[in-house]
């Protein structure tokens, strides 16, 4: 287990390890049965940092209040390495990944249970550091955490930490947005520069080192798009068609599904694309294309053509969005397909990716 | 970036294309050795700004499609064996052997790891000393260097469990090789601009005078690569034959003294088997008598090697120039990136992958009805 000591790394200061934990500096398979070591976990690490009404009764389940009418629901496992980058840690991603899920579906999340695999040997501090980045996070995205479980496996089983959270949202009025809804014409909008979060991490992971650090973009996107939703709401309907954040597979992989759930084209200009310059270059280096690297805080939208510069200018005011910028449109040609008009002025097809980009010999 | 983006300015280019296109009087074929310009040609669609009448022909230079089959199934059986780390560049992880690729040994237990220098394999070796590291060096003079200073480090250090696999292919043997074969169409070519960055190009004045084909040095931006493909057609239009250099800023005509003298420390000459192609005397690197304990070829023995490549696939008459990736029967159909035949669709510098990512086997009309080509890979 190695915890990457730079500006990426967690702020300890603000956590003092309470008292009956001391005993155990690191997880030992206890903190998974049933027993005292468990509840002392529950008692003094999560439900501290989680707090609220729902978690507290500590019953099996928890028993939530929600309005009438329809619930989208999302769960996503984190098995990110290493647990903490520039720009965040595992925890954050664990909330806000399934925030955004939730939030693209035209849903105002509410509710996440959070499920823990932690492997014997895994130091509470780091532990203690994942679980206030996850509180943190929760409560910059307004839901709150109910509910949840903790499992030990054997040392050599697990990757030190693993979080799988699952989330509750409630749909908004009026709002009919899905993957199979594109139409030609829409415009393409991407809420800023792509490829941050992929590049942070693999430069971490791979012990590259560049001159100016690539920070992770994680961030949860619900109030973004809410403001979006406001802006995009109309009596002819919501202007927004389709949302998704372009995690992994990266921008590329999200507009190809639109494209073939949809059952149309995709048209992007290249010199369009917002990639800063350091993901740019650390990619040039290593052959990779931007388009496939994964983003965490980064939603594309599929807008009227008509109200496409009213939501750019929603997004531009918000600072989630202040890089936002109109790519492409959808198009009746080239069904299922990604078309890059290049730089060069010439066009490209940009397919999926078979499996994950593979740096370049030369 | 700066030194990139300025050689990407989309008006230059057209301007430059259309500077070509006044001075091309009669058709021209012309070679780049190279496939990373082959990928950047086809990404930035160079060859579609161009005059029709100038064909790029796409040269043998991925170091990923001409290594041996037979060389890809040792590294397969070596990766395979228990107590080794096998480390390889990212892109031969797909490359297929005559049965399964390198991800498919790492999925049933092989060490198999990435990594970005050889050095970094040196580094796995002092730190694993129970294991055996083997380093999966291939590619042109590129990145010979490297792999030289990896057995260079690992013999100063006294590592007795670091071992390079290695096959070094060299490019002006296969320019010599190309411009010999009967059905050449070749007239003039551009070198490989990282290639003359190591070797420089004093080696190439005596091929373009034998054969009488002019040769461009050249960069892999879409600026360089027309400033390169305008100087070989003005030559060809006047008749001329020389060596250029249109990549100043990188290339020197000695090129690199200090990696030259490496390699000739570590490597000796050899004749080389090109995957598709064939066996092209003195066209290769092997270590040295010096540093031949080394060798993972001398220190694992793989034997039993039965290679067989498909029947179907034409990567050799690709790599040679000799046909275009869509006029392969099985271009997009049973050969596609998910499900290669041979390695030019494997590799981002193979001209086939390239031909397949970026959809330039589609005319417009499939372009608007392709929805099963991307589905069906």
């Amino acid at each position: 287990m190695k915890l990457i000591e730079d500006k990426g790394a967690p702020d300890f200061s603000g956590w003092t390890c309470p008292l009956p934990l001391v005993g155990y500096p690191t997880i030992v398979m206890g903190h998974g049965g049933g027993g005292k070591l468990g509840n002392e976990l529950v008692e003094h690490l999560f439900l501290p940092a989680f707090r609220n009404r729902a978690l507290e009764n500590l019953g099996d389940a928890a028993v939530l209040d929600l309005p009438a009418g329809r619930l989208a629901m999302s769960t996503d496992s984190f098995v990110v390495q290493p647990l903490f980058f520039p720009g965040g840690s595992i925890g954050e991603l664990a909330v806000n990944g399934t925030v955004n899920d939730l939030a693209v579906s035209g849903a105002l999340p509410k509710f996440l249970s959070a499920s823990f695999i932690l492997e014997e040997g895994f130091p509470l501090a780091q532990l203690a550091a994942i679980v206030e980045a996850m509180a943190r996070a929760a409560a910059a995205a307004g839901v709150q955490i109910v509910t949840g479980d903790t499992k030990v496996v054997e040392r050599g089983h697990g990757d030190g930490c693993y979080i799988t959270t699952a989330g509750i949202g409630v749909l908004r009025e009026g709002i009919e947005v899905g993957p199979r809804r594109a139409r030609a014409g829409d415009a393409i909008l991407v809420s800023g520069t792509i490829g941050d979060h992929g590049m942070a991490i693999m430069s971490v992971r791979e012990g590259l080192e560049f001159e100016s650090q690539i920070r992770s973009d994680c961030a949860a996107l619900n109030g973004m798009i809410a403001e979006v939703l406001d802006a995009a709401a109309s009596p002819q309907g919501c202007a927004v068609h389709a949302m998704r954040d372009p995690t992994r597979g990266g921008l590329a992989s999200t507009l190809n599904e639109i494209a073939q759930a949809s059952g149309v084209g995709m048209a992007i200009d290249e010199a369009r694309l917002p990639v800063r310059v350091e993901v740019q270059s650390a990619c040039e280096l290593l052959g990779l294309d931007p388009v496939y690297v994964a983003n965490e805080g980064k939603a594309v939208f599929f807008v009227a053509a008509e109200a496409a510069e009213r939501v750019l200018e929603v997004l531009r005011a918000h600072p989630l969005g202040r890089d936002a910028a109109r790519i492409g449109q959808v198009t009746a040609e080239h069904k299922g397909m990604l078309v890059a008009r290049t730089a060069m002025g010439a066009n490209r097809v940009i397919p999926t990716q078979i499996g994950e980009q593979l740096p370049r010999i030369c | 970036m700066k030194y990139l983006t300025e050689f990407r300015n989309g008006e230059i280019a057209q301007r430059m294309a259309r500077e070509i296109a006044a001075i091309t009087t009669r058709p021209w074929k012309i070679m780049e050795v190279c496939g990373g310009q082959t990928h950047s040609i086809i990404r930035n669609g160079i060859d579609q700004m161009i005059p029709s009448g100038v064909e790029m022909i796409h040269g043998p230079g991925c170091p990923v499609c001409v290594t041996p089959l037979e060389l890809i199934d040792k590294a397969l059986a070596i990766a395979a064996l228990p107590g080794v780390i096998f480390c390889s560049f990212g892109d031969m992880l797909r490359v297929p052997g005559t049965e399964g690729d390198l991800f498919q040994v790492k999925g049933a237990g092989g060490d198999v790891r990435v990594v970005y220098s050889p050095l970094d394999a040196v580094e796995l070796a002092v730190k694993n000393p129970e294991k055996q590291v083997v380093f999966f060096g291939v590619g042109f003079e590129t990145t010979a260097p490297a792999n030289a200073m990896s057995v260079h480090v690992a013999k100063r250090r006294g590592l007795k469990n670091f071992s390079l696999l290695v096959s070094h292919v060299l490019v002006p043997p296969a320019i010599a090789a190309i411009l010999q074969s009967p059905g050449n169409k070749v007239q003039g070519f551009l070198l490989a601009g990282h290639v003359c960055s190591v070797m420089g190009y004093w080696e190439y004045p005596p091929l373009a005078e034998k054969y009488g084909v002019p040769m461009v040095v050249t960069g892999f931006e879409p600026l360089d690569l027309l400033d390169g493909i305008r100087r070989a057609v003005v030559q060809l239009e006047a008749g001329r034959h020389e060596v250029e250099n249109a990549y100043e800023r990188i290339v020197t005509f000695e090129g690199n003294r200090a990696a030259q003298k490496m390699l000739a420390e570590v490597f000796e000459v050899t004749d080389r088997a090109w995957r598709g192609i064939g066996v092209i005397p003195r066209s290769g690197w092997r270590l040295s008598e010096a540093y031949r304990e080394f060798d993972a070829e001398e220190r694992f023995h793989i034997t039993g090697i039965h290679t067989q490549e498909s029947a179907l696939c034409r990567a050799g008459d690709v790599l040679r120039g000799a046909i275009k990736p869509a006029e392969c029967a099985a271009f997009g159909k049973e050969c596609t990136p998910r499900h290669p035949l041979g390695a030019t669709m494997v590799s981002s510098e193979g001209a086939c992958a390239a031909y397949f990512n970026y959809g330039r086997f589609l005319s417009a009309e499939e372009l608007a009805g392709a929805k099963t080509v991307v589905s069906g890979q």
